[in-house]
């Protein structure tokens, strides 16, 4: 975004403080403009001005060019499923945070047989990962065109398109690409892609059927001339594949095309390049090597560009050790950094207790608790869980660091008042902080046993320590 | 890093080579000139064409096993019990397959342009006034030392592996985590050490000749009082004996007490003196001081090691400089590394911005960086037999998983600028050290056309 101080924007907004966008005063919502977190629109007055005045429609232009992301945003897909990439402001996370997560995308092709299609898309809309209170999911699926063939590429698009989920649709033929489109060109999918050989015929798709287009080259010049020409025949929803080579100085040549490309477009302010970058890790399947290291390798360039500003990927393995890692990467790095990941302190019943049941401590780091209480929720344990309040950080780093102390734990069994709600005074406290064991029991008085190391581990630990034995 | 040239093959060694792998598609098909391939009958069919495509395919594949330097593949799959064969290197360049020309339209409607606008790509320049200092771990007999080589980490110019801004002298390097009594160790990663786990000497010795790694930390946890809190004068002894077995640098480590660390840490800067090693670590809440002048008295270097807090960071490093007056090429820092997961985001980025606030040139924070990668352990989908959370899709085997959590917790930290990995899964120091070469511009070749996944089937 071109504005750097709330200032700016509010003097383009009606400063009459109405409060219809939700927030106090204009320069609130001017603030909340700045750091994203409410949009232009969303001022009532001022859309609605600019609809009879051309001067105020001008003005909104304006201050929307203004405070448009630096990369543009682009969606893939129709309705709840829908997903945006790109949209992002900055190159490095702790100078704002990064917006739309990488949309990890899985390939099918259309040369496999139907029930091996099925299998692979079943997988991909089914997969779930716990993490941080929610499930995490998979966002679409890639249908190759292997066959040549546009009536069966054709076929196995709508076949897929049934599963629901964003799609991109790979092909450099434009005759297979069409006929695909023209089953399920409203749904929205990207389509992969225009080159240096094919762009007519793909320009002409793009602009035909109203999709968001793929532009692949190697050669940056070539790639930044494809980006201008097909902006200025029309084509508004465009994303950059500056080729992944998988291995060696190849792939030195894609982290430096990757970096060059996003660092041009937001430090060097370059419009021709400041869309969305697809990263392609599938290319690992052509090294050579069994499934494992292609695999790995998967996953290692996947990592590479989720830190290094790829937006789209689309992958070959479905398998958990290249899934689950990147998937939970992909979360980090998008994770605001402004926002402290914690959950509010106190005391929760788990599982609806009774007064013999035992008395947990955690701490209030969100990943903690929630890998906590999953924990004892699922393994159908009963039990008092009290959450103590240590700025967000994980036992071993607030024991170490001195948020996670025996007159804390104190305090916070005073006010959760825990000791009128059990029938015994015994605490567990996790492995991580046994060291803090005898100045528990000094502190508060209550009998400290030591959890395991790892709360997966609770329910086999409460079979021999629970309840306990003296 | 074992950079391999690559070789042009002339075509006719090329179809030599296909003939010696029994190539009978090539049959019908004559080949001329540099990158022309003829088809029989001169038109252009179909497929005849994808046959060979495919071919071509094959047998790039094929070659490509050549710019495998450093034979990771082999490294890691020999470690996950897959034999894969070893291939002579080459890497020719495959002639490209010709493209089909597409249908010429005989009128382009307006809105399609002939050509291309023409534009030129500019890339963005960044330079940094400031550098990172250079830290030499280990001291070869010239120095004084008995090290057969030394490791110098830091350097940089630029952000980590952007070589096309400033050259990077020295790429990121590896230390392997040896224990003086058998520490917790997941399954995946104690079954490469069940034969040493008694003898630190013995274990050092693997992971230099069998793991390849460039150093060897020596962690004395066996001095903790609630362990075995063994004398640091007894404790020492076992690093002697490490410094005798490996010629690598060391690093010693202490257990972590408070109390006893820099104590134990003296006498072991004491019994390595001339040896350059390097002292882990001093802390804000234990008394840095002593470790720090141990580290000074000795010739050694000193890990200036905080919890996950860039002005922590800068205090302690202030202290180490002002007080002690540490030279400034004998610090490194550890800002803590949490795993994959479990607070990698905290961590990437507390150490990507004391980076750039280093290239930027603020000379309290311009030190290499040290990550104990050996942490991405305790992520429960490195080690648990399965999910314990219902509705979770099955995670897969373990042993697949646990070496890739080590590795992307430490190639994501490498891209904040991590100068020193300790690390032990072998598997997973192989893999990075091949990131590291291949960012680090260290590995040639490449395959011969990326875009063939676009094409391939099964």
């Amino acid at each position: 975004m071109k504005i750097k101080s709330p200032l700016e924007v509010y003097n383009y907004l009606p400063r009459t403080n109405c409060g219809e966008c939700g927030y106090d005063t204009c320069m609130s919502f001017a603030a909340h403009i700045l750091d994203r977190s409410a949009k232009v629109e969303d001022c009532k007055p001022l859309v609605e001005e600019a609809k009879k005045d051309p001067k105020i429609k001008e003005k909104l232009d304006e201050l929307l060019e203004l405070t448009a992301p630096e990369i543009l945003e682009v969606a893939i897909g129709t309705g709840d499923s829908a997903i945006k990439i790109g949209g992002e402001e900055v190159l490095h996370r702790h100078e704002l945070t990064f917006f739309n997560p990488t949309a990890f995308f899985y390939d099918v092709w259309d040369t496999l047989d139907d029930r091996a299609i099925d299998e692979r898309c079943s997988r991909v809309v089914e997969y779930r990962k716990f993490y941080v209170g929610k499930f995490l999911t998979l966002d679409g699926i890639a249908v190759r065109c292997t066959s040549g063939d546009p009536k069966r590429f054709r076929e196995v698009v709508k076949k897929v398109a049934g599963y629901g989920k964003p799609m991109v649709l790979v092909s450099l033929d434009a005759d297979c690409m069409k006929a695909a489109l023209e089953e399920v060109a409203e749904t929205r999918p990207l389509i992969y892609a225009a080159t240096e050989g094919n762009w007519k015929e793909f320009l002409e798709l793009s602009l035909d059927y109203n999709v968001p287009v793929v532009l692949r080259a190697k050669d940056l010049d070539v790639l930044k001339s494809m980006a201008a020409t097909f902006r200025q025949a029309g084509v508004k929803d465009i994303v950059l594949d500056p080729v992944t080579d998988p291995l060696g100085e190849g792939l030195k040549g894609t982290f430096e095309r990757v970096i060059q490309l996003r660092r041009t477009a937001i430090a060097g302010e370059d419009k021709d390049v400041a869309y969305p970058i697809m990263v392609t890790p599938i290319a690992a399947w052509l090294i050579d090597g069994d499934e494992v290291t292609k695999s790995y390798w998967e996953a290692v360039i996947a990592s590479m560009f989720i830190v290094k500003y790829a937006d789209v990927m689309i992958f070959r393995s479905i398998d958990q050790h290249v899934v689950m890692p990147t998937i939970t990467l992909r979360f980090n790095i998008y994770t605001d950094p402004r926002t402290p990941v914690q959950v509010e302190p106190g005391l929760r019943p788990i599982n609806d207790p009774s007064p013999e049941d035992p008395v947990f401590i955690t701490t209030n780091f969100a990943l903690t608790y929630y890998t906590v209480e999953s924990d004892l929720t699922s393994g159908g344990i009963k039990g008092w869980l009290l959450v103590l309040d240590t700025g967000g950080l994980g036992v071993e780093v607030s024991v170490a660091g001195g948020q996670f102390t025996a007159s804390k734990v104190k305090e916070l069994i005073e006010e959760t008042k825990i000791a009128e709600k059990v029938n015994h005074k015994i605490l567990v406290i996790p492995g991580l902080a046994a060291r803090l064991q005898g100045a528990i029991e000094d502190e508060t008085g209550w009998k400290v046993l030591v959890g395991p190391m790892d709360s997966g581990r609770i329910k086999g630990w409460l079979e021999n320590n629970w309840p306990p034995q003296d | 890093m074992v950079g391999l040239a690559t070789k042009k093959f002339t075509l006719d060694e090329f179809l030599e080579i296909l003939k010696k792998y029994n190539v009978e598609e090539l049959e019908g098909v004559t080949i001329e000139g540099d990158l022309e391939i003829e088809l029989e009958g001169s038109a252009i069919d179909i497929s005849a064409f994808s046959s060979l495509y495919a071919l071509l395919s094959e047998f790039s594949n094929f070659l490509y096993h050549a710019n495998m330097a450093l034979g990771y593949m082999q490294r890691l799959s020999a470690m996950l019990g897959i034999p894969t064969p070893s291939i002579q290197p080459a890497a020719p360049q495959v002639p490209a397959a010709p493209e089909v020309p597409a249908a010429v339209e005989a009128v382009p409607e307006l809105r399609i342009p002939e050509k291309l606008i023409e534009a030129k790509f500019e890339p963005y320049k960044a330079e940094y006034p400031a550098s990172i200092e250079e830290v030499t771990i280990g001291a070869t007999k010239a120095d004084g030392g008995s090290r057969d080589y030394v490791v110098t980490l830091g350097g940089e110019k630029s952000l980590a592996f952007y070589t096309f801004d400033a050259e990077q002298k020295h790429l990121p390097a590896i230390a392997i985590d040896v224990f003086d009594r058998k520490p917790m160790l997941a399954k995946a990663v104690r079954m490469h050490y069940e034969d040493v786990l008694e003898d630190p000497a013995e274990w050092a010795k693997k992971c230099v000749k069998k793991f390849g790694a460039d150093l060897v930390t020596l962690h004395l946890i066996s001095t903790d009082p609630l362990l075995e809190d063994k004398p640091a004068s007894e404790a020492v002894k076992v690093l002697e004996d490490v410094l005798q077995a490996v010629k690598c640098p060391i690093i010693v480590g202490g257990s972590g007490n408070k109390e006893k660390d820099p104590e134990v840490l003296e006498k072991a800067a004491e019994v390595a003196e001339g040896e350059r090693i390097m002292l882990a670590s001093a802390t804000l809440d234990m008394d840095w001081e002593r470790i720090a002048n141990a580290a000074k008295k000795y010739g050694h270097v000193v890990l200036s090691w905080t919890q996950m807090d860039i002005n922590n960071q800068k205090t302690l490093n202030r202290y180490l400089l002002k007080r002690v007056e540490m030279p400034r090429d004998s610090i490194v820092m550890d800002p803590t590394t949490a795993a994959l997961g479990y607070g990698l985001d905290y961590a990437f980025t507390n150490m990507e911005r004391i980076r750039i606030s280093g290239l930027k040139g603020d000379t309290d924070l311009n030190f290499p960086i040290s990550s104990g990668t050996t942490n991405a352990w305790g992520a429960r989908e490195a080690w648990m037999i399965d999910s314990p959370i219902e509705g979770d899709t099955p995670w897969g085997p373990r042993e697949l998983r646990g070496p890739i959590w080590e590795i992307v917790t430490g190639l994501t930290l490498s891209l904040a600028g991590v100068d020193l990995f300790m690390m032990m899964h072998p598997g997973a120091v192989a893999v990075l050290k091949e990131v590291f070469n291949t960012l680090g511009g260290r590995v040639s070749g490449g395959i011969a056309d990326p875009g063939e996944w676009i094409f391939m089937e099964g």
